[in-house]
């Protein structure tokens, strides 16, 4: 019974493709799976933008949405209706063919990320060796789609817009590669399947999740930094920073085509923190050995829910970086603290069990943390701003 | 120590946002069309007219002295004098608007009418809710639209009103005296008149 819960979709999907002749089931059973991850991510997009909105004003003291249904729960619908029913722009001097693709081209990579995600046992679209390697070259071409609309929309404000995305885009990528790295080289395989696999085991009733060790804490931290600015989460949302950019890489969308790329962005954030679920804190498996009777793919959802409410309360809680901020962050701090994670990792993996990797990992990590941000509180001037001025 | 100030943040949007479901305090928001909160006294929309007694066409205190249409400084008051002339509450014969129009859409509620009457008789209603679906016509109040009881007046701005009854009475009771002393004053007079004529007969 157990068993059968934790397989249902599994289970559904061979007893659907028992209809067809066999030389179709391969093929039918990818279209239905990508079909119903095509269908699922943005049922809870919608249900992502209405906790947010209601996260958020309970995080102002205000109520947020609740005209529309009960609780405000259909205002996701009614914003849809309204985006859909909107007049889609297209600026006259806009390069038309690139204007239209890069909506496209961005939900479709963002999309692809969830190719390679085990979703429960046994559910992951494609078993891929090198599924973490897909997943990050999935990743980076979204920014090739936040390039095109900023550069095809012919407005200064989207092309500044995209100019940042680009610049932050990539350098977080290179932490968000590195911070994941140590969860390759401890577990030996690229898959995320595998991945998975090695975390799903227990001592004394507790997982052996990687944020449960000291590199995997550090690389998770350094992880969901990453990822808040690889989706252009707040307080990482310079590149469609409102404030001063009008809305940025897509200023000059309207309509469905607007509705694209916020169904990309949290689509993006889903994928991120599902990826992030799966390499630190254990994918689909269970927190306790006694709750291994819940079906794997609760928990995996649980936890992606859980990851969605934390960017929520970062983005209520933190104000927006300036660029320069932005570039020190991740070059000056988070990147030097990712290559000595790696070189901690190594250490774990070769100083054989017993408390002492425990200590020494640790000791590493803490001292190199606060010793970063002493010297960051040495520099730092505070005081009154100067203004200098052109003469 | 690095980061604290993010622990920090995060705690205090927890606390709003845990503490928004349970205290009341936190959660400010008055939701309007079915909630309202009890109109301010001092609040100030758009100017009407005080009336006394029953009958607003009767009553108006108004006086026609355009005082007001001359101090507006966008002009949206427009004022036509009557030809005849109505005795006012101190029996004295005045005259009347025959026309006195507010176009709300271009008042800006400054108040300056208000300041300017000698008479008492335009006041700031607290009135908010006057979205019309006929831009010119439902926003150009004529005299009838503007015109409001003294106990309307009592009831939207109960102090302010009070003192203007104050010193209407005291006006009147001035007026009063002044006309039985001119009475008396004349009857003396006549007496004395009389009797002067009375000793040059003699």
């Amino acid at each position: 019974m157990i068993e059968t819960c934790d397989q249902i979709f599994v289970l559904l999907l061979h007893w659907l493709e028992s209809f067809l002749p066999a030389s179709w089931q391969s093929v039918a059973g990818t279209v239905l799976c990508a079909a119903t991850i095509v269908c699922l991510f943005p049922a809870l997009f919608a249900l992502a933008v209405w906790l947010e909105r209601k996260g958020l004003g309970r995080m102002q003291n205000r109520f947020g949405p609740n005209r529309v249904g009960p609780f405000g729960l259909l205002q996701p619908i009614a914003d849809g209706i309204k985006s859909l029913t909107k007049e889609d722009i297209v600026p006259f001097s806009a390069d038309a063919a690139l204007h239209f693709l890069a909506p496209v081209v961005l939900v479709v990579t963002v999309f692809m990320g969830f190719a390679v995600l085990p979703m429960g046992r046994n559910m992951v679209l494609v078993e891929m060796d090198a599924g973490l390697l897909f997943y990050f070259a999935m990743g980076a071409s979204t920014e090739l789609a936040v390039f095109m609309a900023g550069w095809s929309s012919r407005n200064k404000y989207s092309l500044l817009g995209a100019m940042r995305a680009i610049a932050q885009m990539i350098s977080y990528e290179v932490v968000l590669l590195l911070s994941s790295v140590v969860v390759v080289m401890i577990t030996g395989s690229l898959s995320l399947t595998k991945i998975v696999e090695a975390q799903n085991h227990y001592t004394w009733g507790f997982p052996h999740w990687y944020i449960l060790t000291p590199w995997g804490l550090a690389g998770f931290v350094m992880y969901a930094i990453a990822a808040t600015a690889e989706t252009n989460r707040s307080p990482f949302d310079l590149p469609e920073g409102e404030s001063e950019l009008v809305a940025g890489y897509h200023t000059e969308y309207s309509g469905f085509k607007f509705a694209l790329f916020f169904l990309g962005e949290y689509v993006a954030m889903f994928s991120i923190s599902g990826l992030g679920t799966t390499l630190f804190l254990g994918g689909w498996s269970a927190p306790f050995s006694f709750l291994t009777w819940i079906p794997s793919w609760i928990w995996f959802f649980s936890k992606l829910m859980l990851s969605i409410f934390v960017f929520i309360w970062l983005r209520g809680t933190l104000p927006r970086l300036r660029q320069d901020q932005l570039m020190n962050f991740a070059w000056k701090f988070v990147l030097p603290m990712c290559l000595l994670n790696l070189f901690v990792a190594g250490l774990w993996r070769f100083m054989g069990d017993g408390w002492l990797r425990w200590v020494v990992c640790s000791a590493i990590l803490l001292l190199a943390y606060a010793s970063i941000a002493l010297g960051e509180q040495r520099r730092k001037h505070v005081g009154p701003r100067s203004y200098r001025y052109a003469e | 120590m690095l980061g604290e100030g993010i622990l920090k943040g995060l705690a205090e949007t927890a606390r709003n946002f845990f503490g928004s479901y349970f205290s009341a305090e936190r959660l400010t928001t008055v939701e309007y069309p079915e909630q309202r909160i009890a109109p301010f006294e001092a609040a100030r929309v758009f100017p009407f007219l005080v009336y006394d007694g029953a009958d607003w066409q009767a009553g108006l205190r108004c006086v026609s002295c355009q005082i007001c249409e001359k101090e507006c400084p966008p002009k949206c008051i427009y004022i036509e004098k009557s030809k005849d002339k109505k005795p006012d509450a101190l029996g004295k014969p005045q005259f009347y608007p025959a026309r006195f129009e507010i176009d709300i859409s271009v008042c800006m509620s400054c108040q300056i009418c208000v300041e300017v009457c000698p008479f008492e008789s335009i006041k700031m209603n607290t009135e908010f809710e006057l979205s019309t679906s006929d831009r010119f016509g439902g926003l150009l109040l004529d005299r009838e639209k503007l015109a409001r009881s003294n106990q309307y007046y009592h009831q939207i701005h109960p102090t302010e009103a009070a003192a203007v009854d104050a010193r209407l009475a005291a006006d009147k009771a001035r007026a009063d005296a002044k006309a039985v002393s001119a009475a008396a004053a004349a009857v003396a007079k006549a007496a004395s008149a009389a009797a002067a004529t009375a000793g040059e007969g003699a």
